[in-house]
């Protein structure tokens, strides 16, 4: 009795443990490659704008990263008295964590996920839903006009970006057959990247990854030149400080979910599955950066024109042509 | 805009000469392809795009704008307006005459000084004080004074962690030299009497006229 105990037990625990660690990683992982963005990004940007970036603290300015950290935490965490206090210290938290519940389900090498989930990617696409909260609600409590603006924006444009970042996906989905990361890295494998079949899904997918993200040219919900830093106006401290990493998990995770549904994930010749999955990574967002050195924001109606009159029937046709394909295919 | 001022005198506002903005501008881009075959439209904006992007990442290997200041040092021109400095005429003598011109031009008030006069009666600051915390380098004192005594200097290096530090006495401000003006000496070109020189001794000058024998 005992002996079953233990032996069962012994596989529970052992289970247990693995998926602890595997949660350790990926997050450790995730916020660590967050906080180097931060280099990342100023370093890369400055190179093309003929700059050199924070080069003084540490070797090539890499404990940038490290002062910015202490500088953020020992600010003032001022919430301001006209806000409605609550709502107002949750909202930033929420970015962060629905960004890295998001995590859960990417598959990082094969078998490296948290959990394998069947429905990861309409898991993710309702996390990335509720991060619009996170916006919204931080640009309602903060009692601001910059903030409010920036809140509705930032409706407004998650409420029509979200409807074919889903439908874009559509594709990839009909062709692996299945909604599990996994398998549609696995189906790749099988096939071919899915970029190739799926290139105009791969197109409207960026976009709405530049848009859910909300960096530039979609970025008219900061809006620095205009809103001051809208929705995140009144924050300061390590609130603001969440909101910025928020920001940077979210990069990685569209870059990585590119990767994954696109560009089949941890497949890769030679080095193992992890390495390839960092350097495709790796290199989405580097292109996140170099988009946000090249273009102006887009005009609020300029937005919304080219989401609801570019983005929407492209996809639908995508969606159509795929769905075609795979209905000859089948017959 | 008061309604009784005559017509002439309004603003002309100019009349719009271009096509009103509208939001299918946009998933085509640019306002002068407007008209055109939406394909080609669509193929030279997302041409142009690329061509964007492909700008951007060339400037990776272009020459960096940026000084790397304390181990290089951008050129700052002779006439370049930084710390302020008393001089001294060629004989070595204190310029400065503590007319208080410097003083009273100064926009921020930040200049103080004691006037005072030696044994020859040849005057001079007892005490000169430049508040640095609060001048804006602005350079109407080395305009206003008559002697080139005061003058500004090409170096920008005065950061202080103490704000007291940044006031800036006479010892801290009198130099050597004459700065930018070699061989000015003001007594010798002032037709004024001091100690060991009369009126009208000096260069370029002519003797005082008796004015009685102007008279008819
Ligand atoms: S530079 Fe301008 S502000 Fe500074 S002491 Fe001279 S007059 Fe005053
Ligand atoms: S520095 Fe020049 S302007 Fe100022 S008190 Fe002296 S002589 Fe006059």
């Amino acid at each position: 009795m005992s002996a079953l105990l233990s032996a069962g037990a012994l596989v529970a625990v052992t289970a247990w443990y693995w998926q602890l660690l595997t949660v350790l990683l990926v997050l450790i992982a995730v916020l660590t490659i967050a906080a180097g963005l931060i280099w990342y990004e100023r370093r890369l940007l400055s190179l093309v704008q003929d700059r050199y970036g924070p080069n003084r603290v540490g070797p090539l300015g890499l404990l940038q990263v490290l002062a910015d950290t202490f500088k953020i935490l020992f600010k003032e965490d001022w919430t301001p008295p006209f806000s409605d206090r609550r709502v107002f210290v949750v909202a930033p938290s929420l970015v962060l964590v629905t960004a890295l519940l998001s995590f859960m389900v990417v598959p990082v090498a094969e078998g490296w996920v948290v959990i394998d989930l069947n429905v990861g990617l309409l898991f993710i696409l309702a996390m990335s839903s509720l991060a619009v909260y996170s916006v919204v609600l931080a640009g309602w409590s903060s009692h601001s006009k910059y903030s409010l603006i920036g809140g509705l924006r930032a409706a407004a444009q998650m409420v029509s970006y979200e409807v074919f970042m889903g439908l874009s996906l559509i594709g990839v989905v009909t062709l692996a057959g299945s909604f599990n990361l996994s398998d549609i890295v696995a189906a790749q494998q099988r096939s071919i990247y899915y970029v190739f079949p799926q290139f105009i899904g791969f197109v409207v997918f960026l976009v709405a990854g530049f848009a859910e993200t909300r960096r530039i040219p979609f970025d008219l919900v900061e809006a620095e030149s205009e809103l001051v830093a809208g929705y995140h106006t009144e924050y300061s401290g390590m609130k603001f400080g969440l909101f910025m990493v928020g920001e940077y998990v979210a990069i990685t995770l569209v870059s990585a979910l590119i990767v994954t549904l696109f560009f089949g994930g941890w497949l890769g010749p030679w080095l193992p599955g992890v390495v390839w999955f960092l350097i495709k990574t790796l290199l989405f967002i580097t292109l996140f950066i170099i988009v946000r050195g090249t273009f102006p924001r887009l005009r609020y109606d300029q937005l919304m024109a080219l989401g609801w009159k570019a983005m929407l029937p492209l996809s639908l046709l995508n969606l159509l042509i795929t769905g075609a394909i795979v209905v000859a295919g089948a017959g | 805009m008061s309604p009784d001022r005559p017509q002439e005198l309004r603003p002309r506002i100019p009349a719009q000469t271009h096509p009103p903005l509208t939001t299918d501008v946009v998933v085509t881009g640019h306002l002068a392809r407007r008209g055109q075959p939406l394909v080609p439209r669509i193929g030279r904006t997302v041409w142009s795009t690329l061509v964007g992007i492909g700008i951007v990442i060339s400037h990776a290997w272009s020459s960096r704008d940026t000084v790397q200041y304390p181990e290089e040092m951008t050129y700052l021109p002779p006439r370049y307006r930084g710390r302020i400095v008393l001089s001294r005429d060629p004989e070595g003598e204190e310029r400065c005459v503590a007319c208080y011109l410097c003083s009273a031009a100064c926009p921020v008030d930040c200049i103080a000084l004691q006037a005072t006069t030696d044994e020859t009666g040849r005057r001079y600051p007892e005490w000169f004080r430049i508040n640095f915390s609060r001048c804006i380098f602005c350079g109407f004192c080395e305009d206003a004074c008559p002697t080139y005594a005061i003058q500004l200097t090409p170096d920008v290096e005065m950061s202080e962690y103490e704000r007291p530090n940044m006031v800036y006495e006479k010892e801290d401000l009198l130099i050597s030299g004459p700065g930018k003006y070699h061989t000015h000496d003001f007594y010798r070109v002032a037709g004024l009497a001091i100690g060991g020189k009369g009126k009208g001794e000096a260069e370029n000058e002519a003797p005082p006229r008796d004015v009685r024998d102007l008279l008819p």
